[in-house]
């Protein structure tokens, strides 16, 4: 019976934490694209807009949820759910940290620990299609239809080398389990590089990386692949006949996708919650001093503040203190097991979240058959020729 | 618990099977087919293949099935007409396949193994014994397979092209 409470406790945990996760995501999505334009971004609802989530939250749930007449209602309602559902699902093979104890207790951040993580990953991003394929095709409109058709095409097509990208770097760790696959990127080599996928084993797989990721983008219907919503061409694409809530789960299932899919990265190619470099050189410190170099640096303004603001009277030093009180918890011995893996692990999968939304503020969007014709005749044949060329280093040195 | 999931999980393939043929528009048999896959591979996951259940729902669920749905949308095919049924043929049909149906299931009872042999979780061979199995024991099977496989992929092209 502990089992099944203390499942559903993590489960309910893991839950809330992600949906807050995909809420703040979109915030940053927002801010960064906004700066990188030159704008200042979300910016009225709380200090600095922080409270913009919750607002879209509360209007989306208090708008008016219409099924139009002329959809198919069964599969029009389901799709949404479907999306939904299966974004959220994969989450839960990401080990965060390594195993620590409390209260006598062998515990772990992350929810399961299957022996078949990766392919249940696959298995699950191969179901996540029908969300989008179903809704566009049941929205019974020209545009959603366009929009779903483009979307299968295109995620049928990118998990060839998506697939083959993961097979590579697994040849040499010799196993399906995310843990282990972490556990295998331990230790350094010179003591300095890491031996993270992307650097160490018989061939580094920084290529493999690169396909990964840019699969990933294909995947998750990120620019430049977002051409099942290309608002140029298909109005709003496979989502244009939802709204409300309907609307806000397509949105939720994506930032669930794009998180998700960062976490894999980072733990099948940057080695998941070990540091980039040798703690014995101080990269325990990091955490402390970026947090208190935040702090220090929000407390300045508020005394020196360059455009004054109502909030930012209150939020500067609120938040100042906030992250300089976060600091000294990094330093704690009984909390460093935990704080410090963690700190890595957030930060290698937020910054390949920043990069989705840095390259969503500078690239142009694919056209459909140049889209088509990446897939299959180079980032495909590129991924297999890695894959065979891994394959053969690692049957000849005896791995 | 697992005879209980095992009983719900069989029930759900069962009704989407039926309701694959039940249904009149080509979407919704294609979603059953996917239920029934769905339901497939949660039975091979109590049994304990963990590796065929996934690979059960990559291919088939995955790629496959999403194949099939991409097809029918591109056709957007209808709902097809449903004969008017006759009296006659309902009367002699059923009859019919109630006979069938208890002889396939006299030999099912009757040719196979008893069931002691299947037990929950009993399957514990992962990716490591399966894969060496077909590379060395079964290796002729999956390699004639994969042959064709290839000469139905070329087979399809070749009547493709007279079509255009």
């Amino acid at each position: 019976m502990d089992f099944y409470l203390i499942t559903l406790v993590k489960m309910a945990l893991t839950a809330i934490v992600l949906l807050t996760c995909c809420a703040y995501a979109v915030w940053v999505e927002r801010k960064v694209l906004a700066h990188i334009q030159l704008r200042p971004g979300p910016y009225f609802v709380g200090p600095h807009g922080l409270l913009q989530p919750l607002a879209d939250l509360i209007k989306l749930l208090t708008k008016e949820g219409i099924v139009p007449s002329h959809v198919n209602p069964f599969f029009y309602l389901i799709a949404p759910f479907l999306a939904v559902t299966l974004g959220l699902t994969s989450i839960v093979v990401i080990p965060f940290t390594p195993p620590f104890e409390v209260l006598g207790h062998q515990v772990a951040l992350g929810l399961t620990d299957l022996n078949i993580g990766v392919l249940f990953i696959l298995a699950i991003s191969g179901l996540g299609v029908y969300g989008i394929a179903i809704g566009g095709w049941a929205s019974n409109n020209k545009y959603s239809l366009m929009g779903s058709l483009r979307s299968s095409a295109q995620m049928v097509s990118y998990e060839l080398p998506l697939a083959l990208a993961i097979a590579a770097p697994l040849l040499s760790i010799n196993s399906l389990n995310f843990r282990q696959i972490v556990n295998a990127q331990e230790g350094f080599a010179f003591g300095i590089i890491p031996h993270w996928s992307i650097f160490a084993g018989p061939v580094p797989q920084i290529l493999s990386f690169l396909i990964f990721i840019t699969a990933a983008f294909a995947e998750t219907n990120r620019v430049p692949f977002d051409l099942p919503e290309a608002e140029s061409e298909l109005v709003a694409g496979f989502h244009t006949e939802y709204s409300s809530m309907m609307f806000a789960s397509f949105f939720m299932a994506e930032y669930a996708n794009i998180i998700t899919i960062c976490c894999v990265a980072t733990a099948l190619f940057l080695g998941g919650w070990h540091p980039l470099w040798p703690s014995a050189y101080g990269s325990d410190l990091v955490p402390v001093v970026l947090l208190a170099g935040a702090g220090l640096m929000l407390l300045f303004h508020a005394v020196h503040a360059a455009r004054r603001r109502t909030w930012d009277r209150f939020s500067f030093p609120v938040f100042g203190l906030l992250f300089l009180g976060l600091a000294p918890l990094f330093l704690i011995p009984v909390l460093k097991p935990v704080l410090i893996p963690f700190f890595w692990f957030v930060a290698k999968a937020g910054f390949l979240v920043f990069v989705f939304i840095w390259i969503r503020g500078t690239l142009p969007r694919f056209r459909y058959d140049q889209l088509m014709r990446f897939a299959w005749t180079f980032l495909f044949p590129l991924a297999v020729a890695n894959l065979l060329v891994t394959g053969l280093v690692v049957a000849l040195t005896g791995n | 618990m697992d005879a209980l999931l095992f009983l719900v999980f069989a029930a759900i393939a069962v009704g989407c099977a039926i309701n694959l043929v039940l249904q009149t528009h080509p979407i919704s048999s294609a979603l059953s087919l996917v239920g029934v896959m769905g339901s497939l591979a949660v039975l091979y996951l109590l049994l304990g293949g963990e590796f065929l259940a996934a690979v059960q729902l990559i291919v088939y669920a995955g790629a496959i099935m999403v194949l099939f749905t991409f097809v029918i949308m591109l056709l957007n095919a209808g709902a097809e007409k449903k004969p008017s049924r006759k009296v006659l043929s309902t009367a002699v049909a059923l009859p019919l396949l109630f006979t069938l149906a208890g002889i396939g299931a006299y030999f099912a009872a009757t040719q196979t193994p008893s069931a002691d042999v299947v037990k929950f979780g009993a399957f514990t061979a992962g990716p490591l014994e399966i894969g060496r199995a077909l590379f060395t024991r079964y290796l002729l099977p999956f390699e004639v397979t994969s042959v064709l496989i290839l000469i139905a992929i070329l087979g399809a092209i070749v009547l493709a092209r007279k079509e255009i």
